[in-house]
């Protein structure tokens, strides 16, 4: 019922006046240091007081922002679409940590809806019934694959397609328009991304077959024939696709394409600005959160490694406001 | 044999009630809509609730004009003093006279509540456009007091028909 997000909506809509605008990533810009940078962001309320590092201030924004959001709703479902990536990310650093015999420090990311450590310990059992259904088969088939073939690549693949199954799956159930066009987009995208490293790599199509996840605006197998053939076959298939802009920016250079990926999803839920009843907003906030998160980490990097400014620009995202 | 003649008073009474139990309804709702999008700012922001206050009131007129129709149907047909004699015919007309204000009371609160709850983030935003924000719920309020006029020209000119 989209009335019971009205409460939710009003305090996003209150707290939005607090994200970063085009003249907050101007000002971080005119910094001449990266103390400078972390001054100004501090100044903005960035940070929880006692971090220091660049990588703590952006995590703890990170977590304020999943806070938030615990705040407003008890169903976390539909966010699924966001925590995804990031449980099966840790799934991939558990089975590898295990079958290499090695003690994990530092590879699991925060966040993420399932717990590493049960994560961990379902992959040292071989039992995986503590994990969501698809995620539980997925993990045994990777966990299985890498011990057999000892390929980690094949484990990769495996986990990253069920993960993009289950993102569609979670986007197209949720009932919400932006949630389902927001993982139809991150589907499509990954493919593209999938299809061009795979080309570049020269891969079979076997692989590509295994590698590549079916979505509504994307003819995998066409896809994966075009990939096969050569980065020229690749761009034409793109060309005939809704996704047509990302050859160009392929074209051009990768970072290219990946600001063309991050400034689409922008685009996508920019719509929700005018939204006062849905979860869409909620659901924008996060991703405009996560957006000026990777926008500062990017000026960050840049001041850090003394990148010249207009090789920094050319990297920023569009911002939310 | 039931007598269909003496049932005058009771359809003048269902169209008293109907408007103020559909205005009523409607108003509930609007202004519960209103109200949580208000609270919502006002968490995030104190300084706001004046502004968000009136505009979650805005949904709450149609429930006081149901009540208005109400209360003049009540003492047109003597139900509050005086003679309670309608016919069949009046009590009808009253029935349809009430109706207006009933059923547009009901439809416009949940639509103005939408308006002002969308006003609300206007607010929360832009705390600055306040007036600007008070416009786009009162277009709304315009058809509810439309529906309260022609209910209370109608109510209050039945009394002199001889029907």
């Amino acid at each position: 019922m989209s009335e019971e997000y009205i409460y939710a909506v009003a305090r996003v809509r209150a707290r939005e006046l607090g994200l970063l605008n085009r003249q907050d990533v101007d000002q971080l810009m005119a910094c001449r240091t990266l103390e400078e940078c972390l001054r100004t962001l501090s100044d903005k309320g960035w940070g929880d007081g006692n971090s220091s590092t660049p990588e703590e201030v952006l995590a703890a924004e990170e977590e304020k922002t999943w806070a938030f959001i615990h705040e407003l709703t008890k169903d976390m479902t539909p966010f699924q679409v966001l925590l995804f990536p990031t449980d099966y990310n840790n799934l991939k650093a558990a089975v590898k940590a295990v079958v290499t015999s090695v003690e994990p420090h530092d590879v699991f990311l925060p966040g993420g809806s399932v717990d590493p450590e049960v994560m961990l310990r379902c992959v040292r059992e071989g039992d995986f019934s503590s994990l969501p259904e698809h995620m539980a088969q997925a993990a045994d088939s990777a966990y299985h694959t890498l011990l057999q073939t000892e390929d980690g690549q094949l484990c990769d693949i495996i986990l990253d397609r069920a993960c993009l199954c289950d993102l569609l799956e979670c986007g197209r159930n949720s009932g919400s328009d932006i949630l389902r066009d927001y993982a139809e987009l991150t589907c499509a995208v990954s493919n593209i991304k999938v299809a061009v490293r795979a080309c570049k790599t020269g891969k079979n199509r076997a692989f590509l077959e295994s590698a590549l996840a079916p979505c509504g605006t994307l003819h995998v197998d066409s896809l994966a024939v075009a990939a096969c053939k050569g980065l020229d076959e690749l761009f034409a298939y793109l060309a005939v696709t809704p996704y047509s802009a990302a050859a160009e920016r392929l074209k051009e250079s990768y970072s290219a394409f990946e600001k063309w990926c991050d400034d689409k999803v922008m685009d996508l839920v920019k719509g929700q600005k005018t939204n006062p009843f849905t979860i869409g907003p909620l659901f924008a906030f996060v991703v405009a959160r996560r957006n000026e998160i990777s926008t500062v980490r990017i000026i960050l990097s840049g001041k850090l490694n003394g990148l010249d400014d207009r090789m920094i620009r050319e990297r920023l995202r569009e911002m939310y406001v | 044999m039931f007598d269909w003649t003496t049932m005058g008073i009771v359809f003048a009474l269902i169209g008293a009630v109907l408007a103020a139990l559909m205005g009523g309804i409607g108003s509930a709702i609007g202004v519960g809509m209103t109200g949580q999008a208000a609270a919502g700012v006002v968490t995030e922001d104190p300084s706001q609730f004046g502004k968000v206050l009136i505009l979650q009131l805005l949904p709450g007129t149609q429930g006081i004009y149901g009540l208005l129709i109400g209360f003049v149907t009540l003492t047109q047909i003597g139900i509050l003093g005086g003679s309670a004699d309608i016919t069949l015919a009046k009590g009808l007309l009253y029935l349809a006279a009430c109706l207006p204000m009933a059923i547009v009371g009901m439809v416009s609160a949940k639509w103005q509540a939408k308006a002002a709850v969308s006003s609300i983030s206007l607010v929360a935003k832009r705390p600055d456009q306040f007036g600007k924000s008070m416009i786009f719920p009162a277009m709304v309020e315009t058809y509810a007091v439309l529906a309260l006029l022609i209910s209370i020209l109608a109510i209050t000119s039945i009394g002199g028909l001889s029907v």
